[in-house]
């Protein structure tokens, strides 16, 4: 698909370990990921996924490890720096802003990039409602991209699920990131909905040139898109490489069907 | 249309408190001053309390600072000769115009709040409740035994009384605007989200501390300037004056008002005002075996703060304005929408 | 000034306060732990206590055992039926509701009093055999003192017993560390709840009965400072832990009487705003307290 020449890795990250009470729940991560990729990190239930997203946007700090994005280290920034350097998230139990309208929403998030100033804010000056109209113009444009422009002043929790997950996605893209994680971003959906979503990913990592990390529980999903998986099982990676590749790994295939999930 | 309706209101209010100022009689001039001075209380803590989600108990705190801030500065040279003589030179000499006194009592208030904000507001949880109450004690303190600015106990009387329904409703009005501005527009959509959830908010970019500092902050200045106005209302003010019992009133009107609704906090002010004018008689006339009830008036706010958690939690608004409510009552419609809450009226 | 019976009579000044302070703190970390709820009414629980027994030994003349134990009681009683009225219908509302009530209840408390009571500080008259001194050397003893910091120990190691003994007790301890796991394990979260209410409003019950005991007033505000000061005192010691709330209480009676004694004499007056200087201060620099822990974030 893409031909970008191997350069610099946008995201290098080394002996990425964290522990909770005991459960190692990720072990030695390491990954180093080239711009304009799809990846896909797969594992059963509590293999330490979410945990790898939590701890590459700051929320959770890991007890060991480094994390160097676009030639700048992370590690330990907190999560609204981590966001404004370029990685934007989805959160897996959908973290929208519930009371506020669907555009409101959007609009949190790419203000992020927009210097505000108080007195411009109080008194209000002609700049200040041009501002104030392209961040809404921006919003809709996005909001439409993902289908949901016909719902753009429901309050947010009003949102059926699925379009919840797409708003979650608006929101990531908002701030204008240059890598997306995803983080289960058909759960829930049927399968016809399922595949739209991934279609529609595929199409947002070309039009925006974006590198993608996907975590994703449908092994055959992630197969159809991702051009590397990572397999992760009890905090540990016990297999990477392309879906092929992974998809014959005795491991995987053991830690799957071990873990016996779906 | 809506851009005007804002400046022609304020007009209107303004006109009526100057025409009223010359007509009505003292009695309903003060009570009619205290609901602006609540106003702003009320309007004021609500950026904290109800639309960041911080819930600051500070506002006595900041009051204070305010009031005496405005009364060491306004005091007439000669009268604070006499009443504060250990005053330094400087300080004694001085004697500044009401506004100016003000605008540095907002600015003081606006400084102890960013130095008890700045180690409360970076913890999640509601430090912030017990910190502020903290810093109400503190204050109380210090104007107890700061003799020379404070004089103590015996506290400062003989201020002059500044504080007309212009000043008050002027400073209202001035209040209501910068905040409901400040709620809608970038500044208030990061506050918002704070409250609803600071973890989402932080990796949507938000920079959570600073949006919680700047709320809290702004907060503080406004009820220093409440504070200010009231003292130069009452004319006479002591450390006793700031207790728990303010903030709690205001803390009320905002609740019972709706917590995260301007138009809510400037009704919950109104009835809050109001209510004690009307049970003060009945406590004097209800004597319970030849006592006064005093304290029935509060008792009926506390009755009224749980009767609101429980079977009303959003308070009489909830988080919508009294402009959006007016366009629903004209177009009601079936789906839930959201508050149209950056519209950017002003 | 710096005598040996000085210091000694500063020691037992700053054993007195830290007992209540504990007493007071236990029941802010408890009902914390469970619900993350500030309680702002649980001063008032002091208050209540201690007009009880005021009443109870001038008006029934009850002897002084009863005078400790039947507040307490009644005041746990209390402290249940508010939990039931106030508290459970807001399970699962916004954490804010339950604080928000909390204050409201604080101000019932402090004007139902003043209403019903008036605002006129009441004196108390100790009983004799509590008023009584006993010189040790040329340190000289109240009872009462004696009595406060014996009988906050033995509530103490008794509260101790049942936490860690009973299977209600450990139940809580479960509740405290994560409630949704607890309820999910099937715990009676909400009869936890609940006697977590009644034991906190129990001790602070006690603690009041002390406190007016010690420094021989009543008045309906008397519990409100305290019962902030002793949240001071559970933040020192890491809100959330009993231990530490212990630890908190003796630590922060002792901050304040060495402030009152040796601080220069015009900065005595400085007293409360030297302790909320104090949760400043820790809040800055260890917001975990000294035995709690730290939040998690959980995405
Ligand atoms: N904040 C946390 N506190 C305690 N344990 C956690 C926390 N987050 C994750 N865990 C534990 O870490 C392990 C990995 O969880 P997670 O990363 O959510 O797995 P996955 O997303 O792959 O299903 C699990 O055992 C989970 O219970
Ligand atoms: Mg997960």
């Amino acid at each position: 698909m893409s031909t970008v020449p191997p350069s610099a890795p946008l995201l290098y990250v080394t002996q990425l370990s964290k522990a909770f009470r005991g459960v190692q729940a990720l072990h030695e991560y390491a990954l180093s990921l080239q711009p304009y990729t799809l990846l896909g990190v797969i594992g059963p239930n509590g293999a330490g996924k979410t945990t790898l997203f939590n701890i590459l946007t700051g929320v959770v700090t890991p007890d060991r490890g480094r994390i160097v994005f676009d030639g700048r280290d992370l590690t330990g920034a907190a999560p609204d720096a981590i966001c404004r350097a370029g990685i934007a998230r989805t959160f897996q139990n959908i973290r929208l802003f519930r009371r506020m309208s669907v555009l409101d929403n959007v609009k949190v998030a790419l203000q992020a990039r927009q210097s505000s100033h108080f007195f411009t804010a109080v008194l209000r000056p002609p700049r200040f409602y041009a501002q104030e109209r392209m961040l809404s113009e921006r919003a809709m444009a996005l909001l439409a991209t993902l289908g949901l422009d016909a719902h753009t002043n429901l309050q947010a929790d009003a949102l059926p699920y699925g379009l919840q997950r797409r708003l979650e996605i608006a929101m990531a893209l908002a701030t204008e990131p240059k890598l997306l994680l995803l983080d289960e971003p058909a759960a829930g959906m049927n399968p016809t909905e399922a595949d739209a979503l991934m279609h529609l990913i595929v199409h947002l990592r070309d039009a925006l040139k974006l590198t993608i990390i996907l975590i994703e529980h449908n092994m055959r999903v992630v197969m159809g898109i991702c051009e590397r998986v990572q397999v992760l099982n009890y905090g540990q990676l016990i297999a990477e490489g392309t879906p092929e590749e992974v998809q014959n790994d005795l491991r995987v295939l053991q830690a799957y069907l071990g873990a016996n999930t779906r | 249309m809506r851009r005007w309706s804002g400046w022609l209101l304020a007009l209107v209010i303004l006109a009526l408190a100057g025409a009223l100022q010359i007509t009505l009689n003292d009695y309903y001039q003060r009570v009619l001053a205290v609901i602006a001075i609540n106003i702003i209380l009320a309007v004021s803590l609500n950026l904290t309390n109800g639309f960041t989600g911080d819930f600051s108990l500070g506002h006595a705190a900041f009051m204070a600072i305010g009031a005496y801030t405005s009364a060491v500065l306004t005091l007439p040279v000669r009268t604070k000769a006499v009443v504060l003589p250990e005053l330094p030179r400087w300080l004694g000499q001085l004697e500044v115009p009401f506004v100016l006194a003000l605008a540095f009592g907002a600015l003081l208030a606006a400084l102890v709040a960013l130095l008890v904000g700045t180690p409360v507001l970076r913890l999640r949880g509601h430090y912030l409740s017990v910190a502020t109450l903290g810093l109400m004690v503190i204050v109380q303190v210090v104007a107890l035994n700061w003799q020379p600015i404070t004089r103590g106990a015996r506290g400062i009387n003989g201020l002059p009384p500044f504080t007309t329904l212009l000043w008050a409703y002027g400073l209202m009005v001035l209040t209501v605007a910068v905040i409901w501005r400040l709620v809608n527009s970038p500044f208030g959509r990061d506050m918002i989200a704070v409250r609803e959830d600071e973890l989402a908010a932080a990796c949507r970019g938000v920079r959570v501390f600073r949006t919680r500092l700047l709320a809290f902050v702004i907060s503080a200045a406004f009820a220093s300037v409440a504070g200010g106005l009231w003292a130069h209302l009452i004319t006479a003010i002591t450390p006793a004056s700031f207790s728990f019992l303010l903030t709690f009133n205001v803390v009320a009107m905002v609740v019972i008002g709706g917590m995260g609704s301007i138009s809510g906090s400037i009704a919950g002010a109104v009835l809050l005002s109001v209510l004690p004018e009307l049970l003060r008689r009945v406590e004097t006339s209800l004597a319970l075996g030849g006592q006064p009830l005093y304290g029935l008036s509060q008792v009926v706010i506390a009755l009224l703060m749980l009767a609101v958690m429980i079977f009303r939690p959003g308070g009489l608004f909830g988080r919508s304005e009294l402009p959006d409510l007016l366009t629903r009552l004209r177009r009601p419609s079936a789906a839930p929408l959201a508050n149209p809450r950056t519209s950017s009226s002003s | 000034m710096l005598t040996p019976t000085y210091l000694a009579q500063q020691l037992v000044n700053a054993l007195n306060l830290g007992s209540l302070y504990a007493l007071v703190a236990i029941g802010l970390t408890m009902v914390y732990g469970i619900l993350r709820l500030i309680n702002f009414a649980h001063g008032d629980m002091m208050t209540l206590g201690a007009y009880l027994a005021l009443g109870i030994i001038a008006l029934l003349a009850l002897p002084v055992e009863l005078a400790l134990v039947l507040p307490m009681l009644l005041v746990a009683g209390v402290g249940l039926l508010v939990e039931r009225l106030a508290y459970r219908p807001l399970r699962g509302a916004p954490e804010v509701a339950m604080l928000i009530t909390s204050l409201a209840i604080s101000s019932l408390i402090q004007n139902g009093a003043t209403m019903t009571l008036t605002a006129q500080p009441r004196p108390v008259r100790l009983p004799s055999q509590l008023a009584q001194r006993i010189a040790i050397g040329e340190l000289s003893l109240a009872v009462m003192d004696l009595v406060i910091v014996a009988l906050a120990l033995a509530l103490m190691v008794a509260l101790g017993v049942f936490v860690k003994r009973t299977t209600i007790g450990i139940a809580m301890r479960a509740c405290s560390e994560n409630l949704r796991a607890a309820q999910l394990m099937g715990v009676d979260v909400n009869r936890v709840i609940a006697i977590a209410f009644a034991i906190s409003a129990g001790l602070a019950g006690v603690a009041g009965v002390l406190w007016s005991g010690k420094f021989g007033l009543v008045d309906p505000f008397m519990g409100f400072v305290p019962g902030l000061k002793a949240f001071v005192a559970a933040v020192i010691g890491g809100i959330g832990s009993i231990p530490g709330a212990v630890l908190g209480g003796y630590l922060l009676g002792f901050a304040e009487v060495l402030f009152v004694a040796f601080a220069p004499p015009g900065l005595s007056g400085y007293r409360d705003a030297f302790v909320f200087a104090l949760l400043l201060i820790v809040l800055l620099v260890r917001p975990a307290g000294l035995l709690g822990q730290r939040e998690v974030n959980r995405a």
